[in-house]
């Protein structure tokens, strides 16, 4: 009696384990679906067109999605541009220099602190003091300063970055095999042309997955870049100019969008990040996962 | 045999492609101790776990054939019911980690959502301890972590363990061979004092270890079963070759 | 030696020192950074808190003073009810992973796992607003803790798995070998062990949701009054400092401030704790 409850009890619990992890696998498919289905109406009002459409004019029902495409791609590329130095000298400093010890140790712990803050603080932070410093920059340059717009966005999701790319190239360096390294000291190579002749190319495959992943998040930030962006459904001119991304533009109109094919829309803007971002991930795993067996 | 507990009947075990154990075809004597011999990579291993049913853990372990305990298949009963009526001790002592030294001797019944009183407890805790002579080195630390013991002392607390789920047959897998001469000597006292009371098989490539405590000793080759008989008879007169070159030193 | 070579060291001599000192200095620019904002945060945070912010809800648009206590309640249980979803899912999946390792339809689900920790969050706001919120025509704090226990999955899952595989197999044996079922063996032998990990894992997810935003907007929204209730729309700590920080008014901008400070020191509160428990918490096997 008392083991046919342990029997029974014992068969739902490894059903459940196989449940469950099935549940989370399919999960992506599902959140694709329910994003296919809601934004179906402005798929069908929109047509192929909205990729490239250059305004975006809710009142009137015209949908273009050209700007936020735009300013997403530049916002994040800007950013990964200008954390990409840092991220590489920080991975080689803790994955090659000082691979153990106390002191390496505890920079790596404060550069994770980087990864503690909460995107809106970052971005309620840069308003006060990355806003204004760019500000100056474009006064000096003769123009508008409003000081938000794609650059100071793009530098502040720079430093919301180095704490995700460090950590991944970080970890593909320090998996070059010793006898490779030692091989190019035993021929006389310094630090210098170990890293840039050996480490950085039988890694680079890695590397670039950390950073096709950092990109991923880049794309998808949102709160951030919304505090920081100037909110503009225009096509910037320069890299100083207010724009507006994908993320932003859904956070900001998502519960003020009226009308079906407006919040349809929002939708759809939020289908295509999520494709780019799901397509992103799963190169990025499976290279990193290649590349540490 | 008079007295049969356990009995194999054409057992074959393979992993994947690999048949390694080769039907083997034995009975093992109640409340006898038999002890399994033979070179490294012989099966010795492999038929033990097959009697508990562990290789269902292994996804590419497969057991044909059939082992009756009495005069049940166990392929035919709870994989549950087999493991506890056939308790096991491995070969590197395994108590768990996150219990302590009292924890672990009454994990068998706790693990199984068995209900005892605490005097029921105490009494089957002391009673395991005394039978595997640890009662003596612990009983004023029972609370302590089963970890902060010696090998030896782990060891016998894993036959402690065994032991106090009152196990039909006990199987002992080179208990002794992760363990310095002292550890395995106690070891060895011990068993040779739960003889009579319990039917054990014991694998060992200990020739001293079996000649002394066991009854009956099986002398395994390839996955064959070469022989079987009296320990007596196959230490002193042993009719395989093989099994006399392993005896007297010359391989394995 | 010819001069040529003694040339031509000395020449990378000097390009390894550069590369090495672009290095350091790019390394610790990283760190003068993590400084300059932390040190930041802290002083206009500190400098902003008062015991209002803890003790009162806002007050009208315009007045001065006034607290964030509604928000802090509405984290608190917006984030506690999205660690009990999702820890027994999570711990559940983990388990399933560590037991499964290396069958096709496991490396499918680990993948999924990382992609999932890759979703920007703001997508899986939509995505709870649509299964939830529009179905129920209102916005509600437990739809906002659904959207963060998916959050958290990824986190926990990896912890459990990655803390399972490494307690030896023999361990899993003698339980079994007693004749412990599975489900046992897991609840009282594996999981025991694996504690440490497992409890890093959870801690982590909720460091890596506390401070989330996009996926309340559109689920537990907002609410300027106190709430207990999950069926009703909450305010959260981030969720304020949105709303104070990009309106013009200063003193929202002191609370959003105070905020900040509270939140940032939670987070970094839960990454100490994981810290210790990864060095202080293991079990010797
Ligand atoms: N899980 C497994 N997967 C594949 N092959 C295995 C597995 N376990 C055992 N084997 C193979 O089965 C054969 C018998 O192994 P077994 O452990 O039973 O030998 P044994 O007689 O106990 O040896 P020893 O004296 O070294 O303990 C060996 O060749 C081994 O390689
Ligand atoms: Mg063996």
């Amino acid at each position: 009696m008392k083991n046919r409850w342990r029997v029974l009890e014992n068969k739902i619990f490894v059903r459940w384990l196989s449940i469950v992890s099935i549940i989370t696998m399919i999960l992506l498919l599902v959140f694709f679906l329910t994003l296919l289905i809601s934004s179906w109406p402005a798929i069908k009002a929109n047509g192929f067109g909205f990729l490239w459409g250059k305004t975006w004019d809710p009142v009137a029902n015209h949908f273009g999605m050209l700007p936020f495409l735009v300013g997403t791609l530049i916002t994040s590329f800007l950013s990964l541009l200008i954390s990409a130095p840092f991220s590489i000298a920080a991975a080689l400093f803790l994955g090659e220099y000082y691979p153990k010890g106390l002191v390496p140790n505890i920079f790596r712990n404060v550069i994770e602190l980087l990864a503690a803050i909460p995107s809106v603080v970052y971005g309620f932070w840069g308003l006060y003091t990355v806003a204004p410093l760019v500000s100056k920059i474009e006064m000096k340059l003769h123009m508008p300063a409003p000081g938000v717009g794609i650059f100071t966005a793009s530098i502040v999701l720079s430093i919301m970055l180095i704490p995700y790319s460090v950590s991944l190239i970080r970890q593909v360096i320090s998996m070059t095999p010793t006898s490779l390294k030692e091989a190019a000291y035993a021929l006389g190579s310094t630090r210098a042309e170990v890293i840039t002749k050996v480490i950085i190319p039988t890694n680079i495959s890695g590397i670039s997955a950390g950073f096709l992943l950092s990109l991923g998040r880049a794309l998808g930030e949102t709160m951030a870049v919304t505090i920081l962006i100037g909110n503009s459904p225009e096509i910037p001119h320069n890299i100083f100019s207010p724009s507006y991304t994908m993320a932003s533009v859904i956070a900001n109109e998502f519960t003020e969008a009226v009308g079906n094919i407006y919040l349809s829309t929002l939708i759809e803007v939020g289908l295509l990040l999520f494709v780019v971002t799901t397509i992103i991930n799963i190169i990025g795993r499976m290279i990193i996962k290649k590349v540490s067996y | 045999m008079e007295g049969t507990i356990l009995r194999t009947e054409n057992l074959r075990v393979s992993f994947g492609d690999n048949l390694v154990v080769k039907g083997i075809n034995m009975e093992i004597g109640e409340k006898k101790v038999t002890a399994f011999m033979g070179p490294s990579g012989c099966g010795k291993t492999t038929i033990l776990r097959a009697i508990n049913r562990l290789h269902e853990l292994t996804p590419e372990a497969k057991v044909e054939g059939k082992i009756f305990l009495h005069s049940e298949n166990i392929n035919e009963m709870e994989a549950m019911t087999v493991r506890r009526r056939v308790g096991m001790v491995f070969q590197r002592p395994n108590p768990f980690p996150t219990m302590s030294i009292y924890e672990n001797v009454i994990s068998g019944f706790t693990l199984n959502g068995i209900k005892l009183k605490t005097d029921e407890k105490n009494h089957i805790v002391e009673d395991a301890l005394k039978k595997v002579a640890l009662w003596d080195e612990v009983k004023d630390h029972l609370k302590k972590r089963a970890t902060s013991l010696s090998g030896g002392q782990q060891q016998r607390l894993c036959l402690a363990r065994a032991v106090a789920m009152k196990p039909e047959v006990i199987l002992l897998d080179e208990p002794t061979s992760a363990l310095d001469p002292l550890s395995t000597a106690k070891i060895e006292d011990l068993l040779y004092e739960l003889k009579g009371n319990y039917t054990l098989i014991i694998v060992t490539h200990n020739m001293q270890q079996a000649a002394r405590i066991s009854d009956m000793t099986a002398f395994f080759y390839l996955g064959e079963l070469l022989e079987y008989d009296d320990t007596k008879k196959v230490f002193t007169n042993p009719k395989n070759e093989k099994t006399q070159n392993y005896i007297t030193g010359r391989f394995g | 030696m010819t001069p040529y070579d003694i040339q031509g060291l000395q020449g990378r001599r000097v390009k390894d020192r550069i590369f090495t000192s672009l290095v350091w200095g790019l390394t610790f620019s990283c760190l003068a950074v993590v400084f300059i904002i932390l040190f930041y945060i802290f002083e206009k945070g500190i400098g902003s808190l008062n015991w209002a912010i803890f003790s009162q809800n806002p007050k009208p648009v315009g007045e001065n003073g006034g607290g964030m206590l509604n928000a802090i309640v509405g984290s608190l249980m917006v984030v506690s009810i999205a660690a009990i979803l999702a820890i027994p899912v999570g711990v559940s999946v983990g388990i399933y992973l560590a037991e499964n390792r290396g069958r096709k339809l496991s490396d499918r689900i680990a993948l999924a796992v990382d992609v999932l920790q890759g979703i920007p969050s703001i997508v899986i706001g939509i995505v709870i607003y649509v299964w939830i919120v529009k179905p129920t025509g209102k916005f509600s704090s437990y739809s906002g803790s659904i959207a963060l226990a998916i959050m958290m999955l990824p986190p926990i899952i990896k912890n459990t798995e990655e803390t399972l595989i490494l307690i030896p197999t023999t361990l899993k044996e003698a339980s079994l070998a007693l004749g412990a079922s599975y489900f046992r063996t897991t609840m009282k032998v594996m999981l025991p062990a694996g504690i440490g990990g497992i409890f890093s894992g959870c801690i982590i997810g909720i460091a890596r949701i506390a401070g989330e935003v996009a996926p309340l907007l559109f689920t537990a929204f907002g609410n300027p009054a106190l709430n207990f209730n999950i069926l009703k729309p909450v305010d959260t700590i981030p969720k304020v400092i949105f709303t104070y920080a990009s309106s013009p008014y200063d003193d929202w901008h002191r609370i959003a401030w105070g905020g900040s400070v509270i939140l940032v020191s939670f987070i970094i509160l839960l990454n100490t704790i994981i810290k210790i428990f990864e060095s202080r918490w293991k079990v010797q096997f």
